[in-house]
């Protein structure tokens, strides 16, 4: 056997071709070398947002096929099931065709087609207007694109600080906890070692964050032998083949992760020395009751925070290399009495109210399991420590013959990001993370490049003015703040921005509030505004809650009968149930048929061992009057005039998109794409624009990713061989360590203004509210609607999860996928159903305090016993995604989010806030609680609620009857 | 009546790690996708848009639930020919249009003599078959028969589209009639199993059990976790440590 090359995640030796991959003598005729396509083309998928590299073999213009990119650090060759089914989205029969605008009421889908020029003068003139007197008019919003630098870049410059994209409905809590905790995050920000791991936890984890690399990891973990531990309340997809199980009660994570955190403490099964040199447990934390620097770090002069230093009996600066630091005891310095943060952090965890026979009734794991889980998390942590023959010096100039690795790994994401006590709970898996010494260490979790950065991120938001007629911000619109200070409400607390982000309601929130902005604008509250812009988000369904109060309000008109939302711009590929409720329609093209970049400044394809970044690139042309939406709004901006987007005789700086992410510099020498720049594309990082850059990536197979030495592939937070190339490529501003805050000062300070004390006060009404969440230390609480409702009336808890091969409401559009599923079931426990009475096929309703669903139950075993759950986003409204009057998502499947409310139930004086954590504005997707009922015999057989059917807009032909796709790939070959 | 070879020459099949199969559905789009412009193009979907949708395809996955006394388990179960040695799908053809071929074993239809009577589906036991009704006659997997030797693919490349976009890397592909073969191997380490053999048909495909739950959680030889400072309390155990 010749050596041949091995590449890509599948190269097992079971997985080779035959050892002679020629033909045999059969003599049947059979053609077994067809050519494939005339040409590949190798670019990053976008059937998800996990952003794998694809090679598509185009057959005289049609895509024939698409398979994963080997050499790509995402997927490494494999492709998933949405991926794999890329022509059918490529080629949907909902694809819009050319600008829209309406000319019927708003929601009943009646367009006339226009001509790109006129809907630009449209939109210029409109939001020229707005612009010129006052900017905050502009509601901007995008969904689940992958352009947030430029997309927020231009909402700075136009001047509106009402920018978000979708994160405050997605997974905000993760980012945000993660960012203020330990400088990275999940999923975007870090990885396990999937490499190293020998026993992994996955919390709640929709499939697409992350697809293929989470598919990838598991595959090699339990080839190796690792131990697969699941904390889901479904056992679907992931959690089918986990070693262990754990059907735990939703949102209840929290509880359960700090009871095991309170049996690591009582053994003592904590690594000290990390904590002591990677983290803030040693830190000094002023004891002060009622006074205004009760709860912050001691400092000295020079504003560094002071440890106390047990061998010379006095304070000294954490980042003192010599600094023996006391983790425990009371100390005065300079005249306040003080305590380390583990000491605070050890007297709370060890109370009894985190023991596990304490956590075991709200979470509903029994006690002696979490005991053992705990144990066996240190005995791997601790006995089965791994040591890599990797010498390195850490920042207080320590060399290491070896790195040490602590084989632990943790993920999660949706299912604890989607309650309202997610940004805690997230912060809570933090704490444990680094309890046992495993962040960023061989076989933990790992950093992504460009992070770890330090905790709490920059820079802050911009807009705190509300903005300044013909004016860009001053900065970005989405930040971090670190005080009440920083929040964007004016002198009398109120919110500056229509969403409430950054307001005493939601003070961290990093990623906006995408789910509030309907409601908001439709109320005036805080104010009125002239124009909703959105991209790609489907607020008129599948990502609202409380979907047909959302679309009431998207009609309702006020008393001069004038659409309360006066305008709203739509752009959308597809034929989405939003579009409907569109003034004006931008039709935007496929994932094949444009530019992309995939950039660090934004949600990069970086590996734990290394950064790097991808692009998309037109494959074939579009043979419909689409644009792509990022060059509309490069155009937008030119035919503003928006600083950036202008030259100086006023003529449009980019051409296109593509011309923008060349030659586009955030600052000087930084772009959108960060390989081959220089003017001879030498240069990575930072350098010139390199004109020949986009050639380069597609020569390149679609990406550029730098692969780290092995010394800096670990111990990124302390490491200055990392460090020093991450400053050289802009990731950090300075060399310096990233030190992990177990206790989060900028929490405490939002505590102080609750007691009174500071500068910028919170309303009386928010001062309790602000006092509870805003705690320093994680903590559990019963998320919001579970504690606000009866349990005796709505005894169970409901969620969705992600069908492996849907993304959000594309898939049903895609002939293949929707033949996987076209109808969604309520899956209920057998026992429960027993109790119920329910037997497979019955039509029951789902109800809530928010409204009520029909649909139909399908009994299953794997779920905790008084939770059910159903796919997300499989119901469809009739006649959108131009599926048939007939088709199953209309009639038979529904949409959970009709019982889903975006308002909680009044509070005792009457005030209703927005369903979502209080830190952070993250939507509480998954903290519904209904009741069961069967339905009568005369409802049965059909979903509720339903809506009028929508019309297909002008041009758009009725969907084929029958698909034979590829008949003509086998003709192209005469046969 | 059409005959199946005494013996073939290889015995090409595939091998399922029921064990590591998540239920993505890669393997089977990725099959659809490849096999509707390829040798039995298309895989015909009927009303792709509308209401009964129905089409072809060469590998489905069902999601079952097993449940014993020990506990339940959710398993996802691949789906496509088993490229039988004794096929009754073949034995059964009245015109020769289903067959074994000798060189390495896969089973085909010959669209050609297909007549679309629809007795190879009534007679294969593992519902392997798909008849395309716009076409008139019957398709089915073809171990990707136009990749695993195509001269067009790089060497690395020729392999069923299943097995190359499995992301778990639960799909297997090799000369399972060689007990030397990679495959062959796996199958020998990991107790793969035959479905319903009993029936006599003998197929080659092989699947790959799910870790008993006993074996499934590794052995974490983790003592009871103990108080640390029983006496002194925790808080003076830290700094003790730290003072080492």
């Amino acid at each position: 056997m010749s050596m041949r090359q091995v590449r890509g995640a599948n190269s097992a030796p079971s997985q080779q071709p035959l050892l002679s991959p020629h033909a045999p003598e059969e003599g049947d005729g059979v053609d077994t070398s067809p050519a494939i396509g005339d040409r590949v083309a190798k670019t990053t998928c976008y059937m998800c947002a996990c952003r794998c590299g694809i090679e598509v073999h185009v057959r005289d213009g049609k895509i024939r096929y698409i398979n994963g990119n080997k050499d790509h650090p995402v997927n490494r060759g494999v492709l998933c099931g949405k991926g794999s089914a890329g022509i059918m989205q490529h080629y949907s029969p909902a694809r819009l065709r050319k600008p829209l605008l309406r000319t019927g009421p708003r929601g009943a889908g009646e367009f006339r087609e226009i001509e790109w020029d006129e809907a630009l003068s449209i939109v210029t003139e409109r939001l020229g207007r707005i612009r010129a007197t006052d900017p905050k008019k502009l509601a901007f919003f995008t969904g689940r694109d992958q352009s947030q630098s430029l997309t927020g870049w231009w909402a700075a410059r136009f001047g509106t600080p009402n920018f978000a994209a979708h994160g405050g409905f997605c997974s905000v809590n993760m980012a945000t906890a993660g960012l203020y905790t330990v400088g990275g995050a999940f999923w975007e920000f870090g990885e396990p070692d999937w490499e190293r791991a020998k026993y992994f936890m996955l919390f709640g984890v929709a499939e697409d964050h992350d697809s293929n690399p989470i598919k990838i990891g598991l595959g090699k973990l339990k080839a190796r032998g690792g131990k697969f531990v699941s904390i889901n309340p479904c056992r679907t997809g992931y959690n089918a083949i986990a070693d262990e199980w754990i059907g735990i009660r939703p949102g209840t994570d929290g509880i359960f992760v700090l009871a095991l955190v309170h049996e690591l403490l009582r053994a003592g099964r904590v690594d000290v020395d990390y904590l002591a040199r990677y983290t803030n447990a040693a830190v000094l934390v002023i004891k002060a009751p009622g006074e205004a620097d009760d709860g912050l770090f001691v400092r000295d002069d020079e504003g560094r925070v002071l440890a106390w230093d047990r061998v010379r009996q006095m304070a000294a600066p954490l980042d003192d290399p010599d600094l023996a630091p006391a983790m425990t005891g009371g100390f005065i310095v300079g005249g306040r009495s003080c305590v380390p943060v583990f000491q605070l952090l050890a007297e709370r965890y060890l109370d009894a109210a985190y023991a596990p026979d304490a956590a075991a009734e709200r979470c509903g794991v029994p006690a002696d399991n979490i005991r053992r889980i705990a144990a066996e998390l240190a005995h791997v942590a601790f006995e089965e420590a791994i040591e890599l023959a990797v010498p390195w010096t850490d920042m207080a100039g320590r060399r290491h013959e070896t790195m040490r690795g602590r084989p632990v790994a943790m993920h999660a994401m949706r299912g604890i990001s989607a309650h309202s006590n997610g940004f805690q709970t997230c912060r809570a898996i933090h704490l444990l993370q680094v309890l046992l010494g495993t962040v960023d260490v061989p076989g933990g979790w790992r950093y992504k490049p460009p992070f770890p950065k330090p905790p709490p991120p920059g820079p802050k938001p911009a807009g705190k003015d509300g903005g300044k007629p013909d004016t860009p911000l001053s900065g970005m619109p989405l930040g971090f703040v670190h005080a009440p200070e920083d929040l964007l409400v004016d002198g009398d607390g109120r919110p500056v921005r229509i969403d409430k982000a950054y307001s005493w309601e939601a003070p961290l929130a990093s990623h906006g509030m995408m789910h509030t902005v309907i409601r908001n604008a439709w109320a005036g509250d805080p104010y009125r505004i002239d124009t909703l812009m959105m991209y790609m988000a489907n607020m008129a369904w599948n990502s609202s809650m409380n979907t047909d109060e959302t679309m009431k309000m998207l009609t309702d008109t006020d008393e001069a009968g004038d659409y309360r939302i006066p305008f709203f711009i739509y752009a959308d590929a597809y034929y989405s149930e939003t579009v409907a409720f569109a003034d004006l329609v931008l039709p935007d093209t496929t994932y094949l048929e444009r530019h992309d970049c995939i950039s660090l400044l934004d949600r990069p394809i970086s590996h734990a061992d290394g950064p790097g970044d991808a692009i998309r690139h037109p494959v074939v042309q579009p043979d419909r009057d689409v644009r792509p939406f990022q060059s509309v709004l490069i155009e937008l901006g030119a035919r503003l005039g928006l600083p950036g987007f202008v030259t100086e005789d006023g003529s449009a700086k980019y051409r296109d998109y593509a011309d923008y992410i060349v030659n586009h510099e955030r600052t000087p020498g930084i772009g959108p794409l960060a390989g081959w720049r220089g003017e001879s594309g030498g240069d990575i990082g930072r350098g010139q624009p390199n004109p020949s850059q986009l050639d380069r990536y597609i020569a390149n197979g679609g990406f550029w990713h730098h692969k780290l030495d092995p010394d800096q592939r670990f111990y990124k937070m302390a490491n200055p061989a990392y460090l020093e190339f991450a400053q050289q490529m802009g990731f950090v501003l300075k060399v310096e360590p990233v030190v992990f805050q177990l206790y989060s000062e900028p929490l405490q300070r939002f505590r102080l203004a609750a007691r009174g004390h500071g500068p910028v006060q919170p309303p009386e009404s928010e001062r309790a509210r602000i006092e509870a969440h805003m705690d320093p230390l994680p903590i559990w609480y019963a998320p919001f609607e579970q504690a606000m409702v009866n349990p005796a009336e709505y005894p169970l808890a409901a969620i969705t999860q992600r069908p492996m091969h849907m993304y959000h409401s594309w898939g049903s559009q895609n002939a293949w996928l929707r033949q996987i599923t076209s109808q969604n079931r309520l899956f209920v426990h057998h026992d429960l159903a027993a109790e119920l009475g329910f037997a497979d096929d019955d039509w029951v309703w789902i109800e809530s305090v928010n409204g009520r669903v029909k649909g139909q139950v399908r009994l299953v075993e794997g779920v905790e016993r008084n939770t059910v759950w159903t796919w997300n986003a499989i119901g469809k409204r009739r006649g959108a995604w131009a599926l048939k009057a007939d088709a199953a998502e209309s009639n038979r499947g529904f949409l959970l989010n009709h019982a889903i409310g975006d308002l909680l139930p009044a509070d005792g004086s009457g005030k209703r806030y927005s369903n979502s954590d209080p830190v952070t504005g993250q939507a509480a997707w998954f903290d519904l609680r209904v009741r069961l009922r069967r339905c009568e015999p005369c409802e049965e057989g059909f979903a509720e609620p339903s809506f009028d059917a929508l019309p297909l807009p002008p041009s758009i032909p009725p969907a084929p009857e029958k698909l034979s796709f590829g008949a003509e790939f086998r003709r192209a070959f005469g046969r | 009546m059409t005959c199946i070879p005494a013996a073939t020459e290889r015995s090409l099949g595939l091998v399922i790690d029921l064990d590591t199969c998540v239920g993505c559905q890669a393997c089977v789009t990725s099959c659809k996708e490849w096999n509707t412009g390829g040798h039995m193009a298309p895989l015909t979907d009927m009303k792709p848009y509308g209401g009964g949708v129905d089409g072809v395809w060469f590998n489905r996955v069902h999601t079952l639930e097993h449940i014993t006394d020990a506990g339940g388990r959710t398993v996802h179960f691949p789906r496509s020919c088993l490229h039988c040695a004794q096929p009754a799908c073949v034995s059964v053809c009245p015109t020769g249009a289903s067959y074994k071929r000798t060189s390495d074993g896969i089973v085909l239809v010959d669209e050609d003599k297909c007549i679309g009577c629809k007795l190879c589906s009534w007679a294969c036991p593992y519902g392997a078959r798909e008849f395309d009704v716009d076409v008139g006659v019957m398709k089915k997997c073809t171990l990707c028969v136009d990749r695993i030797y195509n001269e067009h693919l790089s060497v690395e490349d020729r392999v069923p589209a299943c097995v190359a976009a499995c992301p778990t890397g639960a799909r297997h592909f090799g000369d399972l009639g060689d007990p030397n073969s990679a495959a062959s191997i796996l199958v020998e380490e990991r107790g793969g199993v035959a479905l319903m053999p009993e029936l006599g048909y003998e197929p080659t495909n092989r699947y790959l059990p799910p870790r008993a739950r006993s074996e499934r959680a590794p052995k974490v030889a983790a003592a009871a976790l103990e108080d640390a400072a029983p006496q002194g309390g925790f808080l003076g155990w830290v700094d003790r440590l730290l003072a080492r």
